[in-house]
C-alpha cells in the first residue's frame, strides 16, 4: 500500500515536472522565434526592396525541403525560423547532412533547393539531370553564405601578425619552423617576435574549412604549396584536431600553436591578417564580401548562374572564404513550388535575411552589388 | 532453516496442513521451473547476442577486404595503401593505448585495493570505496573532456620539459628533421594532447573497476593462511606477500582483463584527446599517435557512406577479435594459475 502510494505520488510529480518542462521549452522557442521576427520585420523596414519582397510573400503556402551544407545550418535555422515566422503558410526545413548530400537531393528529388559549399561544375549542371525541376530544367548556383575563414595562432604577448600567401603557406607546410623566421619578421616590424617552434593544428576531419584553405594556399602561394586543394589535410606535418572547436581548442591550450578555423570561432586566439606588403586585411565581413565581390564568374555557365571562381589573390579584401551556395532550379514543374523558392531565396539573399546570418552563424554579408545580381537571379526563376 | 521447523499455525491444524503444505512445494516447484528458464534463457541470451554482433560485423566487412575500394572507400584507407596497411596502425594504437593505461593503473589499483583491505581502518576504507565507486560512475565524455581542457594543458609543460631533458629516452624524443639541412624541430602535441595524457585517462576509467574487483578477492585471503604467515613472524608486507597475492593473483587478473576490455573499446574520451593518425609510433609526446580503432569509427561513422562504412564495420570486426584474443588469454592464464596458486 504505503509502497504504491509512493509509487503514484513519484508519478504524479515527475508527470507534473514533464508538463512544465515542455511549456517551458514552447514558450522559450515561440519568444525566440517572435525575436528573431521582430528583428527581421525591423531590419527590413529599413531596407526597401528587400522588405517588399519579404512582405508580398505573405500569402505563399505550402511545403518547402531543402538538404546541405553543415556550414551553413546555423543560418539555414534562423533563416528558416524567421521566414516560416513571416508566412505562417509555409513550412521550410533544412537538412545539414552535407554538401554532397546536398547536391544528390536535389539529382534525385528529394528536395527543393540544396545548400552546398561549391557549385555545381558546368559538365554536371545539364538540362535535365536534376529530378526535382522540369524535364529540361538546368539549377542556378547563388551565393548566399560567405564565411570568411581566419588564421588563428597563440603566442604570448602577440595578437595579431602580417603574413602574405607564401609566409602562410612556408608556415603551413612546416618549411618555416620557427616564429622569428625572417619571413615573418621581415613583415612584421616593431613586433618582438620569440624564438619559439611553431606547432601547425589542422582539421583531422574532411572539411570545406581545409578544402577551402588549401585551395587558397595552392592559388596563391603555388610555388611553395604543391598540394592541390582537397578537404583533408594533405602534408604528413601537423597536429590534428576534431571539428572546428578541436582546432580552436588545440590552438588555444597551446603555446606557438597556428591553425584555421571558421572566423566566427576566432575570438580570444591571435589573428593573422592577410595580404601584401602594405595591404593587409583581417578577416572581418566586409573584406570577405569585398574579395567575394571582386572574383570573376566561372565561365561557360548557364545564364542566371552565379556559379564563382574565388580570387585568392585578391587585393581588393580578405581572400580566403568558404563561400556556399544556395542551389535551386531555373525552372520548377509547378508555379506554387518555384514561387515558394523564389520567396524564401528572395529573403535569405536580403539584406534583412544576410543580416540575420551574420549575427546568428558571425557570416559576412552579401555586398549590396553580389545581392543585386543574386536578387536579379532568383527574379528568373519559373515554373 | 523454515523446513525444519513448521510455522505455529500449520502444526494446529493437523491433516488440512499436509495439503497446503504439498500445494504449497507445488506452487514453489513451479516458481523454481519458472526461474530456472528465465536464467538459462538469459544465459542462452548472451549466446544469441554475441552470434547477431559476430555475424553482423563479418557479413558487412567482408566487402572490405575482397571488394576493391571504390571512390566511396575512406580516403584513410586510400592514403594508407590498402586495407591492411590501414587498419593495422589502427590495432596497434588500440593495444598500445590499452597496454599504456594498464601499465599504468594495475599497480595503482592493487595498491589501492590491499590499502583498502588490509591497511586502512574499516571507517575510511569504507568511505574511500564509495569515492572508488563514484569514480567508476563518471561518463567517458566527461573524463574526455576534462582530459582535453584540464589535464592535458596542465601536463603541457611538463612534457616541454620531458622533451627538453629527457629526449635521450626514446619516448619523450619529439625532434623531428625538417627542410632540407637537416635541422630538428619539436613534434610535441599542441595542449599536450598526445598519446601520454590519453593513457593517463583511460588509465584514470579503469583503475576503479581493477581497484573494486581485486579488494573484493584480498578481501577472500583465508584468515588461517594469514594468521599462520603472522604467527611465523612475517611482516604485514610480507604476510601480504605470502599469502594475501598468491591467493589474489587469478582475481587480480581477471579484474585486469575487465579492465583492459574497458581501455580497448574505450571511444571517446580517446576521440576527445588523442590527435590519431594512421601510424606506428611508440612515441608519447609528440603530435603523430597512432589512433585507435573505436575512436577511429565514432570519428569517421557520421561522414562515412557505401565502402567506407564496411571498411569501418570490418575494422570494428578487428577490435572485436583482439577484444576476444585477449579474454581467452586471460582465461587460460587464469585456468593454469589456480592449480598452483595454493588457494583452494
Amino acid at each position: 500500500m504505503k509502497l504504491r502510494a509512493v509509487a503514484a505520488l513519484g508519478l504524479t510529480a515527475a508527470l507534473a515536472l514533464t508538463a512544465c518542462g515542455g511549456d517551458a521549452t514552447e514558450e522559450a522557442t515561440n519568444a525566440e522565434t517572435t525575436a528573431a521576427a521582430e528583428e527581421t520585420s525591423a531590419a527590413a523596414d529599413e531596407s526597401s526592396a528587400a522588405a517588399e519582397e519579404t512582405a508580398a510573400g505573405s500569402d505563399l503556402s505550402g511545403e518547402l525541403a531543402g538538404m546541405g551544407s553543415s556550414a551553413m545550418r546555423v543560418a539555414q535555422d534562423a533563416w528558416t525560423a524567421a521566414f516560416m515566422a513571416e508566412n505562417p503558410g509555409v513550412t521550410v526545413s533544412y537538412a545539414a547532412e552535407g554538401s554532397g548530400a546536398g547536391r544528390e537531393g536535389i539529382q534525385n528529388g528529394s528536395v527543393q533547393f540544396a545548400g552546398s559549399d561549391r557549385a555545381f561544375r558546368v559538365d554536371e549542371n545539364q538540362a535535365g539531370a536534376f529530378a526535382s525541376c522540369a524535364a529540361d530544367s538546368h539549377v542556378l548556383n547563388l551565393p548566399v553564405y560567405i564565411s570568411p575563414i581566419a588564421v588563428i595562432f597563440n603566442l604570448e604577448g602577440v595578437e595579431s601578425l602580417n603574413m602574405d600567401a607564401a609566409t602562410v603557406a612556408g608556415v603551413f607546410k612546416g618549411d618555416i619552423a620557427k616564429w622569428n623566421d625572417p619571413a615573418i619578421a621581415a613583415l612584421n616590424e616593431g613586433v618582438e617576435l620569440p624564438d619559439e617552434f611553431i606547432t601547425i593544428v589542422h582539421r583531422a576531419d574532411d572539411s570545406g574549412t581545409t578544402e577551402n584553405f588549401t585551395d587558397y594556399l595552392s592559388q596563391a602561394a603555388p610555388e611553395v604549396w604543391d598540394a592541390e586543394a582537397d578537404g583533408m589535410w594533405p602534408y604528413e606535418g601537423g597536429q590534428p584536431a576534431p571539428q572546428t572547436d578541436g582546432v580552436k581548442n588545440a590552438v588555444a591550450s597551446g603555446q606557438g600553436t597556428i591553425g584555421y578555423v571558421d572566423a566566427s570561432a576566432a575570438d580570444g586566439v591571435g589573428i593573422v591578417s592577410i595580404g601584401s606588403e602594405g595591404n593587409f586585411f583581417a578577416p572581418e565581413p566586409e573584406a570577405a564580401a569585398a574579395a567575394v565581390e571582386a572574383s570573376p564568374m566561372v565561365e561557360g555557365t548557364p545564364e542566371n548562374d552565379l556559379a564563382l571562381e574565388l580570387d585568392r589573390q585578391s587585393t581588393e579584401g580578405y581572400p580566403i572564404s568558404l563561400v556556399a551556395y544556395a542551389i535551386a532550379c531555373q525552372n520548377y514543374e509547378d508555379q506554387a513550388t518555384a514561387d515558394l523558392v523564389k520567396g524564401y531565396l528572395t529573403f535569405i539573399s536580403s539584406e534583412a535575411g544576410q543580416s540575420l546570418a551574420a549575427e546568428q552563424a558571425g557570416s559576412a554579408a552579401l555586398s549590396a552589388g553580389l545581392r543585386d545580381q543574386v536578387a536579379a537571379s532568383i527574379e528568373s526563376i519559373n515554373a | 532453516m523454515s523446513t525444519e521447523t513448521p510455522p505455529a499455525d500449520l502444526q494446529r491444524e493437523g491433516s488440512d496442513s499436509t495439503t497446503e503444505k504439498v500445494l504449497a512445494r507445488d506452487k514453489k516447484r513451479y516458481g523454481d521451473a519458472l526461474f530456472n528458464g528465465i536464467s538459462v534463457s538469459s544465459a542462452l541470451m548472451i549466446f544469441v547476442i554475441l552470434a547477431a554482433v559476430a555475424t553482423f560485423l563479418t557479413s558487412q566487412a567482408i566487402p572490405a577486404v575482397t571488394r576493391e575500394p571504390d571512390h566511396t572507400g575512406l580516403q584513410g584507407v586510400e592514403a594508407a595503401g590498402g586495407f591492411w596497411q590501414w587498419v593495422l596502425p589502427l590495432a596497434f594504437g588500440t593495444v598500445w593505448s590499452a597496454v599504456l593505461a594498464m601499465a599504468m593503473a594495475v599497480p595503482i589499483s592493487i595498491g589501492i585495493a590491499l590499502y583498502l583491505s588490509h591497511y586502512a581502518p574499516r571507517r575510511v576504507a569504507r568511505t574511500f570505496g564509495y569515492i572508488i565507486d563514484l569514480l567508476a560512475a563518471i561518463p567517458s565524455v566527461v573524463f574526455g573532456l576534462w582530459g582535453v581542457m584540464v589535464l592535458a594543458p596542465a601536463l603541457d609543460p611538463f612534457y616541454r620539459w620531458l622533451n627538453d631533458n629527457l629526449s635521450w629516452i626514446y619516448f619523450f624524443n619529439a625532434w623531428v628533421p625538417y627542410g632540407d639541412g637537416g635541422d630538428l624541430r619539436p613534434n610535441l602535441a599542441a595542449g599536450g594532447q598526445n598519446m601520454l595524457t590519453a593513457a593517463l585517462v583511460l588509465a584514470l576509467m579503469v583503475v576503479p573497476i581493477i581497484t573494486a574487483l581485486a579488494r573484493e578477492v584480498f578481501l577472500q585471503t583465508p584468515r588461517l593462511h594469514e594468521e599462520a604467515s603472522l604467527a611465523l613472524g612475517a611482516t604485514r608486507w610480507e604476510m601480504i606477500r605470502q599469502t594475501v597475492l598468491p591467493f589474489g593473483t587469478p582475481g587480480v587478473i581477471s579484474a585486469s582483463m575487465l579492465g583492459l576490455g574497458r581501455a580497448l573499446g574505450e571511444t571517446m574520451a580517446v576521440a576527445m584527446i588523442l590527435p590519431g593518425k594512421v601510424l606506428i609510433s611508440f612515441k608519447l609526446i609528440t603530435f603523430d599517435n597512432p589512433n585507435t580503432i573505436a575512436a577511429y569509427i565514432a570519428q569517421n561513422f557520421p561522414e562515412a557512406e557505401g565502402m567506407g562504412n564496411h571498411q569501418l564495420i570490418a575494422a570494428g570486426l578487428v577490435l572485436f577479435i583482439i577484444t576476444l584474443a585477449v579474454n581467452m588469454v586471460a582465461r587460460a592464464i587464469i585456468n593454469s594459475r589456480r592449480e598452483f596458486s595454493g588457494a583452494n
